[in-house]
């Protein structure tokens, strides 16, 4: 790739690094995926609030969190973890997956 | 096996389709396969070094650097297409009479070919850091049943390249007296939709409001994880149930580039029509 352009990309990818993250204080809660099985299955979570999903991959291939009904999707490495922010939602269940293992690795969070 | 297939299938299928436009676009531009094959080769290259530094871009600006990274090759793939379109309105009659007259190749062709490689770049780099991640989990995880899951990322591989040159042959059989139109359109498009995908990663960062959290939901009707859902969203930018800042990207996006194209490029239409 040009140099001009990979310059470009980096100028934005620091223009965005310098903009302020809120850091607000968000109710956390947790999440671990291993080898296609996100435990718990379900989360609990308040309706009308914002709310942080903290996802520890603790098996040993990379997973993908994905919820096309929250329009998430984010990619986790071995042993790491993501934080998603999430939210307001209206009460209701929002089904989550694994896209690297779509059959088993299914959840719900439900807003109450 | 199968289920490896369809995941690397969809995966591939994004930037298939990107390629097959990108071919179409540039019908009769010399040099155009160097750019494009440049282009993948760089993808490539990206992507496996986005997956060597997945945790790492993960972790960066806070904990949102894949989003953010996301969102960034997103916007600059936008930018590179409306420059692309701005610039083919420009030069478009030009091009499409001395293909008409000659059948021959274009030189000046070559301008906008950088920034088409860059995105025929960025889509692999995209598509193909999510791939390579998911297969190295398998060798990993699963080694009893590498060979078989390989079989179906490699099936994967060949029916996503299959639809982009499908893609690619449906665009050819359009005459070239409406190619350029119907390219410039698909591109914008195009553009449009990675504007709308970028927000999207945005909000999930929270450095953007969504505004309005579902617009409408389709997800009934045509699921977006669905193949024809897959391929609206590369085509067209489709999402089942968008926020209200993702619409209002995708709008802006279609209309700044519509608009440039005729502040700049004059009427691609009447273009067209006087080369008829």
């Amino acid at each position: 790739m040009n140099s001009k352009y990979l310059g470009v990309i980096m100028a934005m990818l620091s223009a965005t690094a310098a903009y302020p993250l809120q850091a607000k204080d968000l109710p956390v809660f947790n999440l671990s995926v291993k080898d296609g099985h996100f435990s718990p299955v379900q989360v609990e979570v308040p309706a009308g609030e914002k709310f942080k999903l903290v996802v520890k991959n603790e098996g040993s291939g990379t997973e993908e969190f994905e919820s096309s009904d929250l329009n998430r999707e984010k990619l986790i490495t071995p042993g790491a973890s993501v934080v998603i922010i999430i939210g307001p939602l209206k009460a209701g269940s929002y089904g989550f997956y694994g896209e690297f293992h779509p059959q088993t690795a299914r959840g719900q969070i439900i807003a109450k | 096996m199968l289920a490896t297939a369809i995941i690397v299938f969809r995966e591939v299928l994004e930037a298939a389709l990107i390629i097959g436009i990108v071919l179409a676009a540039t019908r009769g531009v010399v040099k155009r396969s160097a750019w494009v094959s440049a282009g993948v080769v760089a993808g490539l290259t990206g992507a496996a070094l986005v997956a060597l530094f997945a945790d790492v871009i993960s972790a960066a600006v806070a904990g949102a650097g894949q989003e953010v990274f996301n969102a960034s090759i997103l916007f600059f793939a936008v930018i590179m297409l409306g420059w692309h379109n701005v610039w083919m309105g420009r030069h478009g009659r030009e091009l499409a009479q001395q293909m008409n007259a000659m059948g021959q190749a274009v030189k000046e062709g070559e301008r906008p070919m950088h920034m088409l490689a860059v995105v025929v770049g960025i889509a692999v780099l995209r598509e193909g850091s999510e791939v390579v991640l998911f297969l190295y989990g398998i060798a990993t995880a699963q080694q009893d049943q590498a060979g078989q899951m390989l079989a179906g990322g490699v099936l994967g591989l060949l029916s996503g390249a299959a639809v982009g040159l499908m893609m690619y042959l449906g665009l050819l059989r359009i005459s070239s007296k409406y190619l350029f139109r119907v390219t410039s359109w698909l591109i914008t498009l195009l553009a449009a939709g990675m504007a709308a995908q970028a927000a999207g990663f945005l909000v999930q960062a929270d450095l953007l409001p969504a505004i309005v959290p579902t617009v409408w939901n389709t997800s009934e009707i045509l699921s977006q994880n669905s193949v024809p859902g897959r391929l609206l969203q590369t085509l067209i930018g489709y999402t089942d149930h968008p926020t209200g800042i993702q619409l209002l990207f995708y709008v802006v996006t279609l209309v700044s580039i519509a608009w440039l194209m005729r502040l700049y490029g004059g009427a691609p239409t009447r273009k067209t029509a006087c080369v008829a």
